[in-house]
């Protein structure tokens, strides 16, 4: 880890100035910044320590039926309040499905929305990767890349983001309140992220000095509290990221979706909104039939981009699932495995 | 750049002048307070040897940076104990044979104290394997673990019933 | 060579009281405080941290190295580079000794595999000595890297393993395909996989004048010390190797390895006490693996599922510069009876670090293959696996022919059976679902592992006050060395446990021998033992000789030591203390000796190896195919069971490494770089807790009078045998898929 000028700002406003030299990070709770500098992928020269501001650290529900999170609020926090879980239970379900419970005691919701990439060429400094070193090429393109994009990716990156939370964000239409330089700035979680194009170094819409002081979501995001879901395929039962994952709600009425939401995870630099997925569905009823539908167009542009066809039929197989778990009711307490395919099993010796 | 910290560790103050602010709560404790209980498998907050309660939560030693936990208590398994007489899950981890090499032994401990504490995980195994998912022990002392865990837990809550 | 004591064959050695006793760990106390001393928690005063830089590359040659930069970064204190690094006294890559593997320790600027050691930096802190490494910046001429089993070159290593040799043939292969009513042909796949003990290596090494002292965790300890002796060109002697405790070996702390020598080297050249500890990520190349390899299996079977001809090629993949050749195939050696066996290994040569000896080697990899072939077989015959098993039950050692010293892997089969539930299963396929839908299968595996022993010496010091000291540089890697052998000792003395004081791992004691292949209980354990009886057999003569002892004139009676007393061997009210017999001949203390090894003639003349049979449920999602292992039930038969506590943790240990064989372990090296791109805990995936299905171990009972005069078998490696078909086994159970490489993935059971 290179040597860096740690700050402690006491304002929003100090660590905005303290943040909008070059070199200057932000730094939260670190689980995912010092892994990376430990690792020599970023190395910045400045840190500027925002775990403590002062005011970013409370939910709070709003008179409108919303909720307002402070950036700095832990990710077990969140997910373990009463009043957000029950109205949100899609976002505290893949909350609760991510990294291991010491690292949700420490991450922040701010940081989880600033994650980077786990692509294994972007941590390795040795590899090009066009989003750590602009124009130097994409080693993974034909390289070990089995767990790689296959949506929205380009021939400079293939990269996916990591973040289970966001996956259900993006599906409630989460707003981010921003502040810099110039001002604060409410940007849709939808927008926030980019996708790699030509350009995949540029990770976010924000710029020098922004810092993530809040999300939001609106009352509406609650409606659908009754059927919300979020499903993660991975390749360990716990711990582990996500090689495909859905969050999926519904709001039903007499037998009829009004209205549905779709949002992949590992399949994208960003977490995957299925509008036209979901506008299939209003009005159908929700059967496997409907969600098959559904999960096609959410996948119709899906391509590999190496070694991942695979990842595309099992998005689609995670999609129609993720549905019907959303069709058969939000469970009243958050299952032993979170977003587990394997959340109903107990795994109780059956003789003994 | 000097910087100056003060921590509560196991209890005791300690004002911390340090020379370099990369270093780790771990390689803090570890190597500037003595304190090696606390074991270092990954660094990168993959393994869960390393943890600690902060504050009273159990987090990875190895992803925070002493620096800016300036102010904070620290537990590590050499404070677990009450002198000689051990916490019910480190007991409990002796009796049901919980661990084999003891590498990860201490941040196991440290995290199923912290499950505890958070209360969630209650006498279900399968909560228990989750709340524990942090925690990698390759000698494969897992299931000693979970029951050392529920063993502790039950201790816990009649201790909680009796007070 | 050592010379042997032989143990008689027969009748057994009678054990104490304490073999057999589930105790819990001696050793717990201090490994649940923190207060167990790991050899990276040493800090003598005035250390300073080193950190090996390693090459990015597979092949070619460091071209530059920005020493300077590295320098200049704060705490740094020096660079070692092939330009300035002090000689040593051997060549590293001169192979020494049996354990003897090529290393590298700055000997030249070559790279031969991408994370190997090429420069060290020291520092006084470990924050300054890592940036310094990185700011090495190495320049490469690259050379183009040849990696997998396609790209590699291959050829015919003349031994595989630790020395066996690489073909063998017994009986008419050709006679015995052609008679078969069936031929099972198929090919199986593993992956390297790398050992990462919790623990990674770490060694503090500090000088005083030619006298070394190391904390190094280490498995074979008086082996290692003379090898850090000889490349520094001291003598044994003068090296004290301290390894009380190992936070895991699996094979990979039993030999030398370059970082090690690279610590020692920088702590002479700059006369300040070292540390050395690799980062996770440099566990995935100079500290061995387990080798990949493509396996080929042909299985002639008859009309009611016996084996007519069984046949088992390897390819094995090691290092361009050495071998270690997993013995793969040699697992179809001493299980399944057939009229003709042969087994054949060739190798690759590989840009990518030598492997080794890793838990169970050649034993894991080959049973996977030839668990899942025999499942394949029974599958074509139209019979239950395990009634398939049963067919071909081996009553002699199908290798040798010769009897087995004790075998009850009938029992094993049938109380694993039982335990499990087994009768009833399904012969096809996809025939069972839980209430949640998931598919649901069963498989099981047969488990075999060689009981070997090694040798091992040990020291027994009666104390005036009726305690005893036992010594002996066994090592503790989680296997319970601690507590198992203090058992063993303690019952050689005829003493209650509590009153035993055990000392291992140090190179100061006697030699305890290795720790590994699940030798080291039975071999250090007869050693401790026989040091036990040596000094109670010469108390006995100052008691039988002393006309005031009680015991006077014993002589041919004999007497018998238990719970510290010596009693007439004819007349049990004629006794006394040890303490009262060694006060009155005026001993402060009275010291025995003993070895530990097989008897010759046994070892001609049997064929000695553990059994079990392991049963696995696993669930399946239909749809998306991630696999749960749901029940693991083992059963195995490992002779005279020292502790049952920790003999079961470690067949759960083994069994664990079973489950992560099947579905989790790989290094993923890149194709064209040679670079391991998952050389950590997040992306080389262990299981988690939440992985670990509910698991049992039966400890079948099992006498066997030849393996030692202790009856003791090991039980540390045979429970990964077995466990990985059974579990692959089930999986075509729930799926009707039949997956053909390791680890089992999800897109193997959705495409």
């Amino acid at each position: 880890m290179n040597l860096f000028d740690y700050v402690r700002p006491a304002s929003v406003a100090e660590a905005v100035v303290a943040a909008s030299e070059p070199g200057a990070a932000y730094l939260a709770a670190g689980t995912n910044l010092l892994d990376l500098m430990k690792g020599g992928a970023l190395r910045p020269s400045r840190l500027v320590d925002v775990s403590r501001l002062p005011g970013l650290d409370r939910i709070e529900m709003l008179a409108d039926g919303g909720v307002r999170i402070g950036a700095m609020v832990r990710n077990a926090d969140l997910a373990r309040d009463p009043a957000f879980a029950t109205a949100y239970p899609a976002v505290a379900e893949a909350l609760l499905s991510g990294a291991s419970p010491q690292l949700r005691n420490t991450a922040t919701v701010g940081g989880n929305l600033m994650q980077r990439t786990r692509c294994a060429y972007f941590y390795d400094t040795a590899s090009a990767c066009n989003r750590r070193e602009p124009g130097a090429g994409c080693d993974a393109l034909a390289g070990e890349n089995r767990t790689h994009a296959v949506l929205g990716w380009s021939d400079a990156c293939i990269a996916t983001n990591p973040s289970d939370f966001c996956v259900p964000l993006v599906a409630f239409d989460a707003v981010v309140e921003i502040e810099g330089p110039s001002g604060r700035r409410d940007v849709p979680l939808e927008d926030f992220h980019l996708l790699p194009g030509t350009a995949p170094e540029h990770e976010s819409v924000l710029a020098a000095g922004e810092l993530i002081t809040g999300l939001r979501l609106s009352p509406e995001a609650a409606d659908f509290r009754a059927h919300a879901r979020y499903l993660k395929l991975r390749e360990r039962t716990s711990f582990a990221f996500a090689l495909v994952s859905a969050a999926a709600a519904l709001r039903i009425e007499g037998g009829t979706i009004r209205s549905a939401r779709l949002a992949l995870g590992g399949v994208a630099a960003k977490p995957w909104r299925a509008r036209a997925a979901e506008a299939l569905l209003v009005g159908a009823t929700p059967t496997v039939e409907s969600f098959a539908l559904a999960a096609d167009v959410a996948l119709a542009e899906a391509m590999p981009s190496g070694d991942n066809a695979f990842k595309i039929e099992l998005a689609k197989r995670v999609v129609k699932r993720a549905f019907l778990l959303a069709t058969a009711g939000t469970p009243r307490r958050m299952p032993a495995l979170p977003a587990s395919a394997f959340s109903s099993d107990t795994g109780v010796l059956s003789h003994a | 750049m000097t910087l100056s910290i003060c921590l509560t560790v196991n209890g005791v103050r300690k004002d911390v002048m340090l020379d370099d602010p990369r270093v780790t709560l771990l390689d803090l404790l570890r190597e500037r307070l003595d304190l090696t209980g606390t074991k270092k498998g990954c660094d990168r907050g993959q393994c869960g040897a390393c943890t600690v309660l902060v504050d009273g939560r159990r987090i990875n030693a190895c992803l925070a940076l002493a620096v800016s936990l300036d102010g904070a208590d620290v537990l590590t398994i050499e404070g677990l104990a009450d002198g000689d007489r051990l916490d019910p899950v480190q007991a409990a981890f002796i009796a049901h044979d919980g661990f084999q090499c003891g590498f990860c032994t201490p941040g196991q401990i440290m995290s199923a104290v912290g499950l505890i504490r958070e209360g969630e995980a209650g006498s279900d195994p399968e909560r228990i394997r989750e709340g524990m998912s942090g925690n990698l022990c390759r000698c494969g002392a897992y299931a000693g673990i979970v029951e050392a865990v529920l063993d502790a837990q039950r201790l816990a809550n009649e201790e909680r019933r009796v007070a | 060579m050592l010379d042997i004591i032989p143990f008689p064959a027969a009748p057994h050695v009678r054990l104490g009281s304490s073999s057999g006793q589930p105790l819990t760990r001696r050793d717990g106390l201090l490994k649940v405080t923190g207060a167990a001393t790991y050899a990276a928690d040493n800090h003598p005063a005035g250390m300073l941290h080193a950190v090996v830089a390693v090459s990015t590359i597979a092949r070619g040659r460091v071209t530059s190295l920005d020493v300077a930069a590295a320098k200049a970064h704060p705490g740094v204190v020096e660079v070692i580079t092939p330009a300035n690094r002090p000689p040593l006294a051997m060549d590293p890559d001169g192979k020494h000794g049996l354990f003897g593997f090529r290393f590298e320790a700055l000997q030249n600027e070559r790279v031969r595999y991408a994370k190997q050691p090429i420069a060290v930096v020291v520092a006084e802190t470990l924050e300054a000595a890592t940036e310094g490494a990185r700011l090495l910046a190495p320049t490469y001429e690259v050379e183009p890297a040849r990696i997998g089993f396609e790209n590699g070159e291959r050829y015919d290593p003349p031994t595989v393993g630790i020395g066996s040799p690489a073909d063998f043939d017994r009986g008419d292969l050709a006679a015995g395909l052609g008679a078969a009513t069936h031929l099972i042909e198929t090919e199986y796949e593993t992956p390297a996989q790398y050992h990462n003990a919790m623990e990674p290596h770490a060694i503090v090494a500090e000088w005083d004048g030619d006298r070394l002292t190391i904390d190094t965790p280490n498995q074979a300890i008086l082996m290692a010390r003379a090898g850090f002796a000889a490349f520094f060109g001291i003598p044994a002697e003068n090296v004290l190797l301290r390894s009380p405790f190992l936070g895991g070996g699996f094979g990979s702390k039993a030999i030398l390895a370059g970082p090690q020598i690279l610590c020692i080297l920088a702590a002479r050249m700059l006369g300040r006490p070292v540390k050395l500890v690799l980062p996770r990520d440099q566990m995935f190349g100079p500290v061995g693996h387990r080798g990949a390899t493509q396996q080929h299996l042909r299985l002639g079977l008859d009309a009611v599922g016996r084996l007519t001809a069984l046949e088992h090629r390897a390819v094995a993949m090691t290092s361009s510069f050495d071998e270690f050749i997993e013995p793969a195939a040699n697992a179809s050696h001493n299980l399944y009876a057939s009229p003709a066996i042969s087994t054949r290994h060739s190798a690759v040569r590989a840009d990518i670090g030598t492997p080794g000896p890793m838990r169970a080697p050649g034993e894991a990899t080959g049973s996977a293959a030839l668990e899942c072939a025999m499942d394949e077989a029974a599958l074509a015959c139209g019979i239950d696996p395990l009634e398939m098993r049963l067919r071909n039950y081996a009553e002699t050692d199908p290798a040798t022919g010769r009897a087995f010293s004790a075998k009850a892997l009938r029992e094993c089969y049938a109380q694993g059976a039982e335990r499990f539930g087994w009768a009833g299963r399904p012969l096809a396929p996809r025939q069972m679902r839980d209430d949640s839908g998931l598919l649901v299968g069963w498989g099981m595996g047969s488990a075999l592992f060689p009981a070997p022993m090694f040798q091992a010496e040990a020291r027994a010091t009666l104390r005036s006050d009726g305690t005893a000291l036992v010594e002996t540089a066994a090592a503790d890697m989680g296997q319970g060395a601690w507590t198992a052998l203090a058992q063993i000792a303690a019952d050689g003395l005829g003493l209650d446990i509590d009153k035993v004081e055990f000392r291992a791992g140090s190179s100061e004691l006697p030699d305890g021998g290795i720790a590994g292949g699940s030798g080291h209980t039975a071999t250090a354990g007869s050693a401790l033992h026989s040091a036990g009886t040596d000094v109670i057999g010469k108390l006995a003569e100052i008691a039988a000789n002393d006309p005031d002892s009680p015991l006077f004139g014993a002589g041919n009676a004999g007497v018998e030591a238990r719970g510290g007393r010596l009693y007439h061997g004819a007349d049990e009210t004629r006794s006394e203390s040890y303490s009262d017999i060694l006060a009155r001949a005026g001993l402060q203390t009275l010291e025995g000796n003993g070895k530990g090894g097989r008897d010759p003639a046994n070892a001609e003349a049997r064929a000695m190896f553990s059994h079990g049979a392991v049963f696995a449920e696993v669930k399946v999602d239909p749809d998306l195919g991630q696999v749960r292992v749901t029940r693991l039930v083992g059963a195995f038969a490992a002779g005279r069971i020292i502790n049952p506590r920790l003999a079961r943790s470690q067949l759960y240990g083994g069994m664990i490494w079973g489950l992560s064989f099947a579905l989790h372990e790989e290094a993923l090296h890149d194709r064209r770089t040679g670079r391991p791109m998952n050389a950590d805990l997040a992306g080389y995936h262990v299981p988690v807790h939440a992985d670990i299905p509910v698991m049992e171990a039966l400890l079948v009972d099992e006498d066997d009078p030849y393996v030692n005069a202790l009856g003791i078998k090991g039980v540390g490696e045979i429970g990964i045998t077995g466990t990985v078909g059974a579990i692959a086994n089930a999986i075509w159970h729930a799926t009707g898929i039949r997956a053909h490489r390791f680890p089992i993935r999800i897109e193997d059971l959705t495409e």
